[in-house]
């Protein structure tokens, strides 16, 4: 499949409530839509073919033992018990290929360290078990949680069939809306245990750890819908917090800020005039 | 014979008039014979190895299709600890234990363990301690739920469960370093008249290497549960931010621990591995000094590259890059290791034994978990791998295919030396078969769901994972099945069988000691020290 035509698929997948956008019998790690996680699936790719490549010469080197060297096939035994050259070279030979290796996995990981020059930045922080986005600056935060369909069809003997649900425990309620092409800034912390925050597309996993702020960056270059679940064991619903992040065009994030502003405005009020008993809403809606 | 004989307790005299095991029950709650404790272990491991193993089946028959059919999210979080729990403490070392204490006094031609009532307390010990670990998922808050890792602060919302599993843990760990101090003091003290450290079989090597570990680590990891139970109970706050404390630092704790421990759980294999893969090719093991080496720069290394467990936590720059480095370093001495057992079997003469069977399985699919580890290894490619299925896929095939296999490979080459009968050979290979098959079938697809994206731990799944779940759980149910038959084939093994010669093996290495005795052995397997040349 190419590039493009895996864009696509994204992207219609995040506008077709049915459609999966993934396949089944699923063998690799899928291509993601920002340079790092495509530097990090190259990365993936490249010490899979060299394991690969030394399995082909070590598995060959048993199995053509295991046939030509058999008891039962009259074989007779050698007696050599080292051979010092051999030993030098098949110690040479690894430490050259992890150098190989190490030297592009080191340039990956600075650029990954590197946060400079965000644009953007939002502090998620994990709660047992939902997350909260806050744009800091923009006066725009929210928790983010199951939606309730998956909710409802993930309860021990629901009788809801899970292949009924579009994205089954992937969906949430308010997703996490970023700008395509801008290098958006992560904060990571949490309130009670350790969570890690992972889309599989952005290419980055980090720990959200209570009273420790991570830092990650993504910049995304496709528009769509991306999704990811809580990494770390959490506790009880560890498994039902997923994380969606809808990547658009920086016109429509601006008009979506905005309208976010707005319902923050109007809930704000409300909550001036009326006794809401969704106080944390409100709560999270002010701070 | 009675003479030579000597007993500190003027009471003991009238049991040991003449040597031999004593009557009924009393002959194993006082074992001090290093066969019968050794026997306990390997007994104890086995249940255990069912027990775990259970758990798992509940796993994977809530992971055969997604949506939560059997068990609740905290029942399932409960298994995924506890299993991992046994099957390291329970199953896995137990088992090399009592490898040990069979092997250890026979190979070196010792007459027993250096330390045989201390032998006896740590066995016992241990069972206390998986009483202790057992009885806490029945209490209130239910079983520990937050990983065998037990990171806090989610471990310290576990129940009246954790103060038992802590102090499981504890006993546990006192075992294993009174275990570990035994297998020490034997080897240096009691090996037969001209066996140089370097004359000594490669099993005995690893063993020594992984007891040194075990003293370095369990203490260690006493330490950290132990802080975590004050922060728990008496109001400190070690991992605690609000308190000053850092849950970091609780994964840097354990990790240190942590990873030497892989590593005591895969040493002693390599040594059993090194020991059948000569015998059935015929031919002397390719590199000995080397693999000793070998051995030894493993378990150094081992101490230096536990925070590439937590690569996600955020660590500086340096930091990574230098546990990324240190932890493909670790590939070196491993690959040689790989490399000599393929260089033994080349030119050699090669017969398929039930043990050759499982070691060469235990080669290939080693391996593999090699070449994960190496993959996990790469911090940039484990900020996607880590937490997923592939590193489930991964340190199952170090432990099941690797450590597992290899136990049961020495247990298919020593059985006939310890009951004195053969095992019908045609179930055992039936029995690897089966084994082999259906161990790959639930594992190898784990990489695949890793990949796609599945987290590790979760007790549902988005139907995207459907399909290879479902062929894991099938493949599991196998391979659980399949073990039934190794209960059997051992149980036929002990009650009757053919009878089995001193050697067994006709091929089995002619220095090796333990096929100059009798099979079975003598209760004191060597009264007089054999010469080695
Ligand atoms: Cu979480």
């Amino acid at each position: 499949m190419s590039k493009s035509m895996k864009y696509a698929a994204a992207v219609l997948g995040g506008c077709l409530p049915a459609a999966s956008a993934f396949a089944a019998w699923e063998l690799n790690m899928p291509l993601g839509v920002t340079d790092l996680s495509r530097e990090i699936h190259g990365l993936h790719m490249l010490i899979f073919w060299i394991c690969v490549l030394i399995a082909i010469v070590v598995f060959g080197m048993m199995i053509y033992s295991i046939v030509k060297f058999r008891h039962s096939k009259g074989a007779v035994p050698a007696n050599f018990d080292h051979s010092t050259k051999a030993e030098i070279i098949w110690t040479i030979i690894p430490i050259a290929i992890l150098v190989g290796m190490a030297v592009p996995a080191a340039g990956t990981l600075i650029k990954i360290e590197d946060m400079r020059d965000s644009e953007l930045t939002v502090k998620i922080t994990g709660y047992q078990w939902k997350w909260h986005y806050d744009y800091l600056d923009k006066n725009v935060s929210f928790f983010s949680t199951l939606s309730e369909d998956s909710n409802r069809a993930r309860q021990k003997g629901s009788g809801i069939d899970p292949n009924t649900i579009p994205n089954y425990l992937l969906d949430v309620d308010n997703r996490m809306v970023v700008p395509v092409d801008t290098k958006v800034r992560v904060l990571l912390t949490a309130g009670d245990v350790i969570h890690a925050w992972w889309v599989p597309a952005l290419g980055m996993k980090r720990d959200a750890i209570p009273g420790i702020v991570n830092e990650m960056w993504f910049r995304a270059d496709e528009p769509g819908v991306y999704r990811g679940q809580c990494a770390e064991l959490c506790g009880y619903d560890h498994g039902f917090m997923p994380i969606v992040v809808e990547v658009v065009t920086k016109e429509e994030f601006e008009e979506w800020l905005k309208s976010k502003q707005a319902d923050g405005a109007e809930i704000a009020t409300a909550a001036n005039s009326t006794d809401s008993s969704d106080a944390t809403m409100i709560v999270a809606q002010a701070e | 014979m009675s003479t030579a004989h000597t007993h500190a307790h003027a009471a003991d005299h009238e049991a040991h008039d003449h040597h031999g095991p004593e009557k009924g029950w009393r002959r194993w709650l006082f074992a001090t014979n290093h066969k019968d404790i050794g026997t306990m272990y390997l007994l104890f491991s086995l249940l255990m190895f069912f027990i775990g193993g259970a758990m798992a089946l509940v796993i994977r028959a809530e992971l055969f299709q997604p949506g939560l059919q059997l068990v609740d999210p905290g029942f399932f979080n409960t298994m995924t600890t506890v299993h991992a729990l046994i099957m390291v403490f329970g199953a896995v070392m137990p088992a090399t234990v009592g490898l040990a204490n069979w092997m250890i006094p026979i190979q070196i031609g010792a007459p027993d363990m250096a330390l045989p009532r201390m032998n006896n307390f740590s066995f016992w010990l241990l069972c206390a301690a998986f009483t202790l670990l057992l009885l806490s998922l029945f209490v209130a808050g239910g079983g520990p739920a937050s990983g065998w890792t037990l990171y806090p602060p989610l471990v310290l919302q576990t129940g009246n469960a954790l103060p038992l599993a802590i102090f499981a843990i504890h006993l546990a760990g006192a075992s294993s370093i009174m275990g570990a101090i035994n297998i020490i003091v034997t080897i240096m003290n009691m090996r037969a008249p001209g066996m140089s450290l370097l004359k000594m079989p490669v099993f005995v090597w690893t063993w020594l290497i992984t007891a040194y570990l075990l003293i370095a680590v369990m203490p260690v990891f006493a330490g950290a549960v132990t802080m975590l139970l004050t922060d728990r109970f008496f109001g400190t706050t070690f991992f605690e931010a609000a308190g000053g404390g850092d849950p970091v630092m609780y994964q840097h704790i354990f990790w240190f621990f942590g990873h030497p421990e892989v590593y005591i759980m895969i040493l002693p294999a390599f040594g059993i591995v090194s020991e059948i893969i000569p015998t059935f090719s015929r031919k002397p093991l390719f590199g000995y000094d080397a693999m000793v080496y070998a051995t030894a720069a493993i378990a150094f290394l081992s101490f230096i590259v536990w925070a590439h467990h937590m690569f996600t936590v955020g660590m500086p720059l340096a930091g990574q890059l230098f546990f990324m480095l240190a932890t493909m370093l670790i590939a070196v001495p491993t690959g040689v290791k790989v490399f000599n057992w393929t260089a033994t079997m080349f030119k050699g003469s090669i017969s398929f034994e039930p043990p050759m069977l499982f070691a060469i399985a235990f080669l290939f699919l080693f391996t593999i978990g090699g070449f994960s580890g190496l993959m996990l290894g790469v911090a940039p490619a484990d900020f996607q791998y880590h937490d997923t299925y592939f590193v489930v896929a991964h340190f199952h095939y170090v432990l099941v295919p690797g450590a597992v296999f290899a136990i049961m490979a020495g247990v298919y080459y020593w059985l006939p030396k310890w009951t004195g009968h053969m095992y019908n050979m045609k179930l055992a290979k039936v029995h690897f078969w089966l084994s082999v098959i259906f161990v790959n079938l639930l594992f190898f697809p784990q990489h695949f769901l890793g990949l796609a994206g599945m987290p590790r731990r979760i007790p549902d799944y988005s139907t995207q994972f459907a399909d290879w779940n479902m062929v894991s759980s099938i493949g599991a149910f196998g391979f659980g099945l399949s073990q039934l038959l190794f209960v059997y084939i051992i149980f036929a093994t002990i009650r009757s069988g053919a009878k089995a010669t001193d050697k067994v093996w006709d091929t089995a290495k002619p220095h090796g000691l333990e096929w100059t005795l009798s099979s079975p052995p003598p209760y004191h397997s060597f009264e007089v020290a054999p010469e080695v040349k």
